[in-house]
């Protein structure tokens, strides 16, 4: 696999120490409340991150306009983007606020950051969504192996570095939103009841083909298929490609689609004339 | 007649795995994590996992010989036994693994490939790319998935965990609060596994997640639960300094080949690239030439922080050395280590390819945590073996059930009957000094091999006619109304006052924790700074009594989680430093400079922290299992040691 810079590498700005940046945040109190902005001053040191500011806003949460007010809400875990969890919407670009650096999205002196809650989620508060149909999507697709039990039986199938680095990079999702939210035909749905049959998105097709081209695993690929073949599965993308351009992981899901999409209509056939 | 239940709080490798085993055997499992389980700390994880191995096999090494690598690594402080069968177990838990489909790096004839790491001549350390632990939760999750779709599994995602409920002094439950809504509910189990992780967020930055804040661990142990090693914090030697984490920077890196160095002028305003050869000093490569870069984290540590702080070589007069991958093929370093090299270039800004990263020590890993206990296995020489000589036969093979008895109930239960502790929770294996890429393999066999001992527990010993869920609610009830007064007691705070004092701000008070332990419990530590540092956390706790929330929302209320858990970890930040005033020895990851020598006669002992009700910890040493290895100096070969940062050779030792 060669080695080509992810797009969002930071670009080094000219900016100094301890600048003022104003926070611009869409904020939301909780489920079928009103969304309201609200505007912070923070001073960041270099390499400072949405982060760090966000941190800096919950010790002291005062709006710039010297109000005192809640701290701000948000989904964090891990902080160096292998998680997932910190993603949000960020001067109109869905992203992990972990690995968005000051430097970079606000490079001057009073330049302004927006920031905005996933909006193909519900919001649970301010910047943090409930992300659960994500995970709904992995289990429609049964994104698993479904091996014998967790005792001792030997080794798993061997194989090829070429196949192994193709997989790796399939597995390396995760699960953040960030496809979900850039895609057109994914579309906010708070009733559960109806995630069967809505589009899947992006993330879970590409995880049914990291799972049907595994030995073991592909030995419930109809199954996935079926999956994907109805309402709400490969079909519905719309070939946008919005998902592929921002993932972070750089997961070629557009690849995904298109392989997915070939076996769909394969195991179509093949059902049609096997009755 | 109801059904019997386990808890399982805590969705990492160690509660993933627990919770696979103990559904596949039949028990529904309900599983607590304060975020979805796939985004647990264990994603975090980067250099791989360590296992015996065909290739290692045949050059001489062994199970045996990995078991006596991490003894030695530990400083002699862990258990033998149950060491002993984990180091035994890893080849099949490697195995299963890739059944699972983990995509471990392969060579060209499609055999898993290994990396050397840290403590080992061998290469014994099984990877996906630099993300191994991403991938393993990753697989472990899936599997949970799969049980969960077949009803096996009910997940209880951003469930906070707030008590154990103990009845007739064994464990019958817990108490939860949903940190959406607030609501707090009892939960009733007839065991609990509490696999909850680490407490990093005790020091404030570290290479730790945020949700790692010891707070549950915390609650066990305000409750009863023996806390065992509590000075036992490993500092690992590379993270990347930033605002809001350090960020690590993994073992597997000086695996592959990188250089630690300094220039050898301090000061040294030249780029890296400019500095000559014969300028740097390869200060690791030097002092060790036997494990060079990859000496154990503790040494590599001490080492960087004595060129840096002691002797005023750091790059540029800071607190930062040079870990340089330029020499190596980029191609290669991108499939081995990409994951790893793009977080350094997406939070610095410069390739590590081709331009030194700089880097410093960074709090890591709890050795210590919840005491635990086990059932020995059947391996019981006459007396304990000297240290094993690297690739000579070993004494047993590797058959289960040597170094702890399959599925006894006791194996890592707790001393509440009922509640157990696997992973990092767990004090158990690592010693005063854990192996790199020796923790995922704890927290994976933890769940699988002691998720039998559950199983086991319940069928054996919990009361068959009477499951947890028949129990009278009266101590559930008192669990729940405990909780609720904590909570309303600190929501009421916001009414009282002004919020924005410094001394009653949780954010603050938490901030002074994190500075204050990082200053006076990691990598040097002395008597009089630890009294001192004792002293600040009862200050801190006293300033803790009237915290001043800024939020009364009964709604998804992040800053009243979050001050009710620098609560907690300041009763866990006492036990650290009382664990680490008390043991006057150096060993491992702890080192006094005011007791440089390791003192067996004295410390060869289990530090176990008892809490009494007022929320004091009292400390005393317990006999350790060390009847199959002799304690050695743990030297890893040093060649010179006049002006060695770390400690002497033990007197013992040395006679």
């Amino acid at each position: 696999m060669a080695y080509a810079p992810p797009p969002s590498v930071p670009r080094r700005g000219a900016a100094t120490p301890d600048r003022g940046v104003v926070f611009r945040i869409r904020r939301c109190d909780g489920p079928g409340k009103p969304s309201y902005w609200q505007e912070f001053e923070v001073a960041v040191p270099r390499n400072a991150n949405v982060i760090s500011c966000l941190q800096q806003i919950a010790a002291n949460p005062v709006t710039a306009g010297g109000a005192r007010t809640t701290p701000v809400v948000w989904d964090a875990g891990c902080l160096e983007e292998v998680c997932g969890a910190c993603t949000m919407v960020i001067n109109g670009r869905v992203r992990q606020s972990c690995s968005c650096l000051i430097d970079e999205c606000a490079p001057r002196e009073g330049d302004v950051v927006t920031l905005e809650p996933m909006g193909k989620f519900p919001v649970v508060r301010d910047l943090w969504v409930d992300r659960s149909r994500l995970f709904h999507g992995l289990a429609r697709v049964r994104a698993w192996v479904p091996i014998d039990g967790t005792y001792d039986l030997g080794s798993g199938p061997r194989e090829g570095p070429a196949t192994q680095a193709e997989r790796y990079v399939l597995s390396t999702c995760m699960s953040c939103g960030c496809c979900l939210e850039a895609c057109p035909q994914f579309n906010l749905e708070p009733d559960e009841g109806r995630w069967e049959t809505a589009f899947i998105g992006a993330h879970a097709i590409s995880q049914a083909r990291l799972f049907n081209e595994h030995p073991t695993g592909s030995q419930i690929k109809g199954e996935r298929l079926d999956a994907l073949m109805g309402p709400g599965g490969v079909s519905d993308c719309g070939n946008a490609q919005n998902c592929v351009k921002v993932c972070p992981k750089g997961i070629p899901l557009t690849e995904s689609i298109a392989a997915v999409g070939r076996s769909v209509i394969l195991h179509a056939i093949a059902r049609f004339f096997r009755g | 007649m109801s059904q019997h239940r386990v808890i399982v709080v805590g969705g990492g490798l160690a509660g993933l795995a627990a919770a696979a085993r103990v559904a596949e055997a039949g028990l529904p499992v309900d599983l607590f994590s304060v975020v979805p389980v796939k985004r647990s700390h264990s994603v975090c994880a980067q250099g791989g996992i360590n296992a015996c191995n065909d290739v290692a096999r045949q050059q001489g090494y062994s199970e045996y010989e990995h078991f006596d690598e991490t003894i030695y690594g530990g400083d002699f402080l862990a258990d033998q036994h149950p060491v002993l069968e984990m180091t035994n177990t890893a080849p099949r838990i490697i195995d299963l693994l890739d059944r699972m489909g983990v995509p471990f790096n392969r060579t060209h004839e499609g055999y898993r490939d290994l990396r050397l790491f840290g403590g080992s001549l061998f290469k014994r350390t099984h990877f996906a790319g630099a993300t191994t632990g991403q991938q393993l939760i990753y697989a472990l999750d899936e599997q949970v998935r799969r049980c969960e779709s077949e009803g096996k599994v009910a997940k209880y995602e951003f469930w906070e965990f707030l008590r154990p409920v103990v009845r007739e002094g064994r464990c019958v439950g817990i108490v939860a609060q949903d940190m959406r809504t607030m609501q707090v509910r009892a939960f009733r189990a007839d065991a609990v596994v509490m696999a909850t992780g680490g407490c990093g967020m005790v020091f404030g930055k570290s290479t730790n997640s945020v949700i790692c804040t010891g707070a549950a661990a915390a609650r066990c142990y305000r409750d009863g639960v023996w806390y065992a090693n509590p000075e036992m914090i490993q500092v690992h030697p590379t993270a990347i300094p930033g605002a809001d984490k350090l960020r690590l920077m993994s073992e597997s890196a000086r695996g592959e080949g990188g250089r630690v160095w300094v220039p050898r002028r301090p000061l040294d305003e030249r780029a890296p690239r400019d500095i000559p050869e014969s300028e740097r000093f390869y200060f690791l490569e030097e002092k060790y030439p036997a494990y060079g870069n990859i000496v154990p984290r503790d040494i590599a540590t001490r080492e960087i922080f004595d060129i840096c702080v002691n002797q005023g070589l750091g790059v540029n007069g800071g607190n930062q050395v040079y870990l340089d991958l330029t020499h190596k093929d980029p191609e290669v370093l991108s499939r081995k280590l990409g994951g790893i090299l793009e977080i350094y270039e997406k939070f610095v800004g410069d390739d590590p390819r081709s331009t030194p990263m700089k880097i410093f020590p960074a709090v890591h890993y709890s050795m210590g945590g919840l005491w635990t206990q086990f059932t020995r296995g059947s391996y019981a020489p006459a007396t304990p073996l000297p240290k094993h000589r690297s690739a000579s036969p070993p004494p047993i093979d590797a058959r289960p059930g040597q170094g702890m008895l399959p599925g006894a109930p006791n194996n890592m239960m707790t001393n509440v009957p009922g509640l157990y502790a696997f992973g990092e929770v767990n004090y158990a294996y690592h010693g005063a000094n854990r192996l790199g890429a020796n923790a995922l393999l704890s927290c994976i066999f933890d769940g699988l091999f002691c998720g039998a001992s559950v199983v086991n527990f319940i069928r054996n010993d919990a009361p068959a006619g009477n499951p947890a869920a028949d129990l009278p609610p009266a101590e559930f009830d008192a669990g729940e109304k405990r909780e609720r007064e904590r909570m309303n007691a600190l929501l009421g705070t916001v009414a009282d006052g002004r919020p924005d004092e410094p001394a009653t701000n949780p954010y603050a008070i938490g901030k002074e924790l994190g500075d204050e332990m990082t200053a006076a419990c990691t990598v040097v530590r002395t008597g009089p700074r630890l009294e001192q540092c004792l002293r600040r956390l009862g200050e801190l706790g006293e300033r803790f009594a009237r915290v001043k929330l800024a939020d009364a929302a009964a709604w998804s209320n992040q800053s009243f989680a979050y001050a009710r858990a620098i609560g907690d970890m300041l009763v866990l930040a006492q036990a650290i430093a009382r664990g680490a005033l008390e043991r006057r020895e150096s060993r491992g990851a702890h080192y006094r400079t005011d007791f440089p020598d390791r003192d067996d006669a004295t410390f060869m002992k289990a530090t176990v922290a008892r809490c009494d009700a007022r929320g004091v910890t009292s400390v005393a040493l317990d006999p350790i299992d060390a009847s199959l290895i002799q304690p050695t100096a743990r030297t890893y070969g040093k060649k010179d040691d006049r002006k060695d940062p770390g400690k002497a050779a033990p007197a013992a030792a040395r006679a």
